[in-house]
């Protein structure tokens, strides 16, 4: 391509080049009349999505008991490994975790434990403010992490569908469950 | 009367800085110590030219001398970048026998300048009068037009030389030189 | 009232004045880049954030005076003094009111000219003493900006001079009594705006100092107070152009009588000061060959075809 040149493509550009300013000096000006978008947070809470993602909590069962029964599935699918729990079984034959260990100041708030999780007990919450002046602080064990009631799913159950006997309740007996099949009887 | 003595203050202050910068320049190892004290120099030789009523000398002396001339020399010095491997080279270079023949003749000089001030009625270091920009502008373009003429025309060669270095090579040449650093 | 006590009480509120008058337009700055990027900017401290200045100087002094061990200790120390002291200088000069400025010289235009000119040696004795790559790359920067801008400079206002036939800058607003001298140069006034705004080095022209590529410029090494008088000389040089621009090219404090000539005065430079914010607040910053070519290529030719055109026009 033949490159232009000449006073008069000069001009052009001269031209070209002050309107293209001009312009946006006006643009930016005419923003001294538009309303500010920003959010006074500490007066004023910014709207959070109800999928926001914030600290994490362990849930309880409708009848409150901890949902956990410490599978290690968060703690696999956690990207920064800041999950850490240690299993243990009580008479009953329920699982749970002896000790369940969230390290925020290393948490990325990605969900994917709450994903992992077979009995809905680790759920995000809406709580953000994580703020702490030291940063051993920032290690929540279980009892900070335990909350009273069932969180996101208030009905469900585990051990109500699991089909796991635990004290009280035998295998099968539990909702939506079918008496466990005899293989050595031949009746139908 | 105050006033006058707050003249001679100045003026012999700014010409003692000019002389100390100036010794102190020329001794300096580090070059852009010496730079330093050079553009302190020629601002106290500002002062000077402005008490003695020259004020558009002054002016022009800040403008072109320290803040032109002065800093495309601490611009290249900074693009060399010696940092103290320069500064050691320096110290070698300029042993204490160096100064012996300078600082005679220097002195020769000197002499022979303050001869010549004190032969004659010696100058009043003030009291002159006030050189306006205006009588500048005159004698430029009167009495010494011829003078004012041949400086631009050395300026305008300097221009062409340095046009004639700066200007982009033609195609055919470029490339040749490429090919030559190719095979070569 | 003695005249000595009257210009001693003349240099002390000028000085005050305009150094708070700095400190004051960072805030000013900073709140109106937020109304124009659509967000409030500081607003906490203070009726709508006035005493940030308070909270911001009681952090730079509060701050540690490091001098890196690999630094030029002389000469880090002088470079930010050296940069507040001149453009505090060159305001020695300008007139703000009948009675009101520091001092009446002769040569004010020159003077102002020569102050602006040393304020190179600001950046680059510090960009050279901080012993940074990045500083140094801004130094030279600014050593080759400041350089070109200056010749235009110095050319632009001459169509002023030669209109008004002085360099007294009281007789320079005195002469505009029967018309600004935007008038009859305007292209004189757009090529000192221009290169005013270069010589302060703020954006669009801010390459000594471009965030995006030389992490700070020439003051990457400094910090606490030292970085303060860069910044402070910066706010200050911001002003002295303004206020220049009044003077050479609005009339001053000449003005219709229901405003005094101080309030004239800062009307006329608080407008422009205004601005040189929004420029910064829209244009983007050119690359360096681009800042070159258009100095030395556009408005260079643009200052002598004025300087050319206004002469010619003078002695028809």
């Amino acid at each position: 391509m033949k490159q232009k040149t000449g006073l008069g493509h000069y001009i052009y550009i001269v031209w070209d080049y002050f309107y293209s300013n001009i312009v946006t000096l006006v643009k930016v000006a005419s923003h001294t009349f538009t309303k500010a978008d920003t959010v006074e947070y500490p007066e004023q809470m910014p709207y959070l999505a109800p999928r926001f993602r914030g600290r994490i909590v362990l849930t309880r069962d409708p009848t409150g008991e901890e949902r956990c029964v410490a599978c290690n599935l968060c703690a696999s699918a956690c990207p920064t490994d800041c999950i850490s729990l240690q299993k243990t079984e009580d008479e009953s034959g329920r699982w749970s975790a002896e000790y369940f260990r969230i390290n925020f100041s290393r948490c990325v708030f990605c969900g994917m434990c709450e994903e992992a999780c077979p009995t809905y007990a680790i759920q995000l919450t809406q709580d953000f403010e994580l703020a702490e002046y030291e940063r051993q602080n920032m290690v929540y064990e279980k009892q900070h992490l335990l909350i009273d009631g069932p969180g996101k799913h208030p009905d469900y159950s585990f051990y109500e569908l699991s089909g796991k006997a635990v004290s009280g309740r035998a295998k099968g007996a539990g909702t939506q469950e079918a008496e466990p099949v005899n293989l050595k009887s031949l009746l139908p | 009367m105050i006033w006058a003595y707050l003249y001679n203050i100045v003026f012999y202050a700014s010409c003692g800085v000019t002389v100390l910068a100036t010794i102190l320049m020329i001794s300096r190892h580090n070059a852009v110590h010496a730079l330093l004290y050079l553009i302190i120099s020629s601002l106290s030789l500002a002062i000077i030219f402005y008490l003695l009523g020259a004020a558009f000398a002054a002016a022009l002396e800040v403008i072109v001398y320290a803040g032109a001339v002065m800093i495309l020399f601490v611009f290249v010095v900074m693009m060399l970048n010696q940092g103290q491997r320069s500064v050691v080279h320096e110290a070698a270079w300029l042993p204490a026998s160096g100064w012996i023949l300078p600082s005679v003749l220097a002195a020769i000089l000197l002499s022979l300048l303050l001869i010549g001030m004190y032969s004659d009625q010696p100058l009043p270091p003030y009291g002159v009068h006030g050189v306006a920009v205006k009588e500048v502008g005159i004698a430029l373009f009167g009495p010494y037009v011829l003078v004012v003429e041949l400086a631009s025309f050395l300026l305008l060669s300097g221009l062409i030389g340095a046009f004639h270095i700066a200007r982009k090579m033609p195609s055919h040449m470029s490339s040749n030189t490429l090919e030559e650093v190719d095979h070569g | 009232m003695s005249p000595v006590v009257n210009n001693l009480l003349n240099v002390v509120l000028i000085l005050v004045c305009v150094v708070f008058g700095a400190a004051l337009l960072t805030w000013l700055e900073r709140r109106l880049l937020g109304i124009w990027q659509d967000r409030y900017g500081p607003n906490r401290v203070g009726p709508f954030g006035t005493l940030q200045i308070v909270a911001d100087m009681i952090k730079l002094l509060m701050k540690q005076d490091w001098v890196p061990p690999f630094a030029d200790r002389l000469i880090f120390i002088v470079a930010p003094a050296f940069a507040m002291f001149v453009v505090v200088a060159a305001f020695a000069v300008i007139p703000m009111a009948p009675g009101v400025g520091v001092v009446d010289l002769n040569i004010g235009l020159l003077f102002f000219l020569a102050m602006t000119s040393l304020g190179v040696y600001a950046v680059m004795f510090g960009a050279y003493a901080s012993d940074n790559k990045y500083a140094m790359l801004g130094g030279l920067r600014a050593a080759a900006q400041m350089v070109s801008y200056e010749v235009f400079m110095g050319l632009s206002l001459m169509g002023v001079v030669m209109l008004a036939g002085t360099f007294n800058l009281r007789e320079l607003v005195l002469a505009q009594a029967d018309g600004w001298f935007i008038g009859p140069q305007i292209v004189g006034f757009f090529i000192f705006f221009m290169a005013g705004i270069a010589e302060s080095h703020r954006t669009p022209f801010d390459l000594p100092e471009a965030e995006h590529e030389l992490t700070a410029g020439f003051h990457t090494e400094y910090s606490g107070m030292k970085f303060a008088m860069f910044f402070i000389g910066e706010y200050v040089s911001v002003l002295m152009s303004a206020a220049m621009i009044t003077v050479l090219f609005f009339g001053g404090w000449l003005g219709p009588a229901w405003l005094p000539p101080l309030g004239w005065f800062l009307l006329k430079t608080m407008t422009l000061v205004l601005l040189m914010i929004l420029i910064r607040g829209s244009l983007p910053r050119p690359r360096y060959d681009q800042l070159m070519t258009f100095g030395w290529k556009f408005m260079l030719p643009l200052a002598l075809i004025n300087l050319l055109i206004t002469s010619a026009l003078i002695l028809i």
